[in-house]
């Protein structure tokens, strides 16, 4: 180990997250590689070893024999303190080089306010920062993630970007790129070829011209990059790689067990859903695959608890064959089987109630609007007859917390509609006198509300946020009507909303200010103990960058919007008839009932058909 | 189920940054890696019955840990080391396992080994004035105890010391109370730090090499 970083990790907090020699980690002899591959999360080690999407994408890529992948996450405060002073630059975990000697760095962009941190580590890895300062064939520097459904805030810092699911398009970069060392490509020769790659997009090869109100004129490919790049999917997620032996931590990390990945999609529909558009077509794993898995992945790992992941768990068709499969490996052997993500109906209490025979924890509901009307008009499809019903069971059963999450800002919202959330708090607790059993204990009922963030590639791309006065007005007004003593009330604040709204709609003219945020001292913006506002406000000042323009303007109808270009599978088409379907209070069918082409299914390959 | 067993195991490398806690749930979950199953503690929220006898600081070495479990089952005692070892995550490594016929309370010393660290000092002056410094009577010094700050004098705990000078170190060598009092290796230098700073070494790292009775033989 490094001299300098023996003597700084004892005095760092929790230093076992930056020395690697985790169980199940991938050590390959780097004398015998190709390409060495830095795989950056732009986060804590905590957070990052907790993404599922990090552990498939490591073991596919270190799948290929020329290549070895290794972590690096960024370093909390006081270790980035350190490492300053001791001069110690940016390293990887598994065998603590300095990632300035690496061939590539891949990021793995999940969210906006990771952009910061993003930057923060080129810089502590020596590496310049924009795409055009680094004229060399290596590093190559590029991310992937749902960052990615809009790339341009961050296009001129990235050579290129992997649009939709890494497990092949990857793999395939990366044997590129050993062809482009071996040959001795130059790097526009390398970036050009790698553009022919479907999911693969190169900022530098797409001409973005503006009109004079700002909006966007005409984003133009050339050297045959194609005009919209199409997102990668996996067809049969059966058939797909999936680790088996994941690392497991020797530290505790946020989410520290077994994660199984149901299905990948959504049938739902929220029209203010990001992710529940970007993700389609829906493709489901078999059962006997997960369970298989599963079992695979307790045996390797040693972990005490196992979970199942989707946008929407109890849409998985067979969720009580899976669960039966599950739990008979695991009650003997005392492992913990949960379910994030239920939704309130009938079929997932009795699931819940199979799966949580001693612990009663609260119940969450993801409500997001305060009326029917206003959440037909999100078509979140979810009543207060759903929420009622299945509150008499569990406070019949036992339970006595439930939170309750809601959006303010919503599109068409009123304050009749944020009058009812206090309501439906009211209603719950009368639901609770009403069916609870022991009522010595008491109830807790926690309402939260977060700002609406319009985001791209969603039926809400085009709307306009609400201002940060107008949200806090709205939040009085609830606060006003909330007086029951065992309903708790929780606002989030409004002001990391904004930026991440501009961020989320921005094109490559934000770049400047996220750089300029960085050049201030931001990183780690998502963490409340880094962020600052004022930062953010001053940066998009100083640069320029009109907030107005970006988070609180509606877009028209034939508007060019930044992240045009990328295509999703989902098309703009359906997304505008979704919008309009808001305005009309209407709700769309979930693809169970009624197939809306949308468009995505149109990636599938293979006579795979949607959710089949 | 089995009788108590005990296991002799090396906490080395980029392993000794892994925490108290850390390490029990990693051994946990070792055991089970290797298809060993723990005895869990019945009750409202069962915890698997193993006891680590000195639970080592953050950053500090040892060749010499003991730990004591009960498993579901009797197991191969020898082939255990091996197989639990292939599950351990790096610097990781099981030495032995028996059944222990000695309580935990009658491990008295414990030999450790150190480096102190110097960037611009003479080690060979520095081992000198070492030796000096240790042979005093008293080394009072203020720690934190459980009321608050307090004066103790570590002398008694430490019962033998040698300062042997190296390239831009010193190496030490020590026997040191291992319980009542429990004196942590890390509060030789401490004690430079707090009385005779200019002793101070720059950097200070030790491993434990040997467990001890209260008459000096070797402790299983």
């Amino acid at each position: 180990m490094d001299k300098r970083l023996e003597r700084i990790l004892p005095r760092v907090q929790k230093p076992a997250r930056y020395t690697g020699g985790e169980y199940n980690q991938i050590i390959k002899d780097k004398e015998q590689v190709e390409l060495r591959l830095a795989f950056c999360f732009p986060d804590t080690y905590e957070i990052g070893m907790s993404n599922l999407g990090m552990s498939i994408l490591y073991h596919t890529m270190n799948s290929l024999p020329f290549l070895w992948c290794e972590r690096v996450y960024a370093p909390w405060g006081d270790m980035y303190e350190e490492m300053k002073k001791a001069g110690i630059p940016l390293y990887a975990l598994e065998s603590g080089d300095p990632v300035s000697q690496f061939d590539s760095l891949a990021f793995s962009i999940g969210y906006e306010m990771a952009y910061t941190t993003v930057l923060d580590m080129l810089d502590m890895a020596g590496i310049p920062l924009r795409s055009a300062d680094r004229p060399g064939l290596l590093p190559l520097i590029w991310a992937g993630g749902t960052a990615a459904v809009n790339a341009e805030p961050m296009a001129p810092f990235m050579d290129l970007f992997v649009v939709g699911e890494g497990e092949e398009v990857d793999n395939e970069v990366m044997t590129l790129l050993r062809d482009a060392k071996r040959g001795g490509w130059s790097k526009q020769e390398f970036l050009v070829k790698a553009a022919q790659i479907q999911g693969v997009y190169v900022p530098s090869l797409y001409e973005v011209q503006y009109h004079e109100d700002g909006t966007i004129a005409a984003v133009t490919p050339r050297d045959g990059a194609p005009a919209r790049v199409t997102k990668r999917i996996i067809s049969d997620l059966d058939k797909v790689p999936f680790p088996t032996a994941p690392i497991v931590p020797s530290t505790e990390v946020v989410h520290d067990r077994v994660s199984l990945e149901l299905f990948r999609g959504c049938p739902r529909g929220c029209r203010f859903c990001q992710a529940g558009h970007v993700y389609r077509p829906l493709r489901a794993k078999k059962p006997e695959t997960l369970i298989r898995q599963g079992i695979e992945s307790l045996e390797n790992t040693g972990h005490e608890d196992v979970t199942l992941l989707s946008l929407s768990t109890s849409d998985y068709r067979q969720l009580p064959a899976l669960c039966d499969g599950l739990l008979e490996y695991c009650e003997p052997r005392s492992i913990g089987l949960s379910l994030p993500s239920l939704r309130a109906d009938n079929f997932s209490m009795e699931i819940m109630q199979r799966l949580q025979k001693v612990r009663k924890s609260g119940l969450t509901f993801a409500v997001e609007g305060g009326s029917q009307r206003l959440r037909d008009a999100v078509n979140k499809n979810v009543t207060e007859e759903d929420v009622l019903h299945t509150c008499s069971i569990a406070f019949a059963g036992g339970w006595n917390t439930v939170k309750l999450y809601y959006m303010l800002g919503l599109p068409t919202e009123t304050d009749e509609d944020i009058l009812g959330i206090a309501e439906m708090a009211n209603q719950i607790l009368h639901c609770w006198r009403v069916n609870a059993k022991n009522k010595n204990r008491g109830v807790k009922i926690t309402v939260s509300t977060s700002c609406f963030i319009p985001k791209p590639q969603s039926p809400f791309q085009w709307e306009a946020q609400i201002s940060l006065e107008e949200y806090l007005r709205r939040v009085n007004l609830l606060r006003s009507a909330i007086t029951a003593r065992n309903v708790t009330y929780n606002w989030h604040d409004a002001e990391t909303s904004l930026i991440e709204a501009v961020l989320s709609k921005g094109d490559r003219r934000v770049a400047d200010a996220i750089e300029e945020v960085w050049r201030q001292g931001g990183r780690l913006d998502a963490w409340t103990d880094y962020f600052s506002f004022q930062r953010w406000m001053d940066a998009f000042k100083t640069c320029g960058v009109d907030v107005d323009f970006y988070a609180h303007r509606e877009a028209g109808k034939d508007e060019i919007l930044p992240w045009d270009h990328i295509d999703v599978g989902v098309r703009k088409a359906h997304l505008w008839h979704e919008r309009e379907m808001c305005y009309k209070s209407k709700l769309s069918p979930d693809c169970r009932h009624q197939c809306s082409a949308c468009g995505a299914a149109k990636l599938l390959e293979g006579g795979i058909k949607c959710d089949e | 189920m089995s009788e108590k067993l005990r296991l002799r195991f090396e906490k080395t490398g980029r392993a000794v940054y892994i925490s108290h806690l850390d390490l029990m749930h990693t051994m946990q979950r070792a055991f089970n890696r290797a298809g060993y199953r723990l005895k869990y503690s019945e009750g409202f929220n069962p915890h698997p019955q193993i006891a680590i006898a000195l639970p080592l600081s953050v950053g500090a070495a040892s060749r010499c840990e003991i730990m004591d479990f009960k498993l579901l089952e009797d197991p191969d005692l020898a082939e255990l080391p091996a197989r639990l070892t292939a599950a351990m995550p790096e610097g990781v490594r099981v030495l032995e396992a028996y059944e222990p016929s000695r309580k935990v309370a009658e491990l008295k010393w414990l030999r450790v080994e150190g480096l102190f660290e110097y960037d611009e000092r003479d080690a060979g002056e520095m081992a000198a004035a070492l030796a000096d410094f240790f042979r005093q009577e008293q080394i009072v010094i203020t720690k934190k105890t459980k009321r608050g700050m307090g004066e103790t004098d570590i002398r008694p705990a430490i019962r033998e010391s040698l300062f042997t000078p190296g390239d831009k170190l010193v190496n030490i060598t020590a026997t040191i109370s291992a319980q009542e009092p429990t004196l942590n290796p890390e509060l030789l230098a401490e004690a430079l730090r707090q009385l005779r700073p200019e002793l101070a070494p720059d950097f200070a790292k030790f491993t434990r090499l040997e467990t001890y009775d209260a008459e000096m033989e070797i402790y299983r």
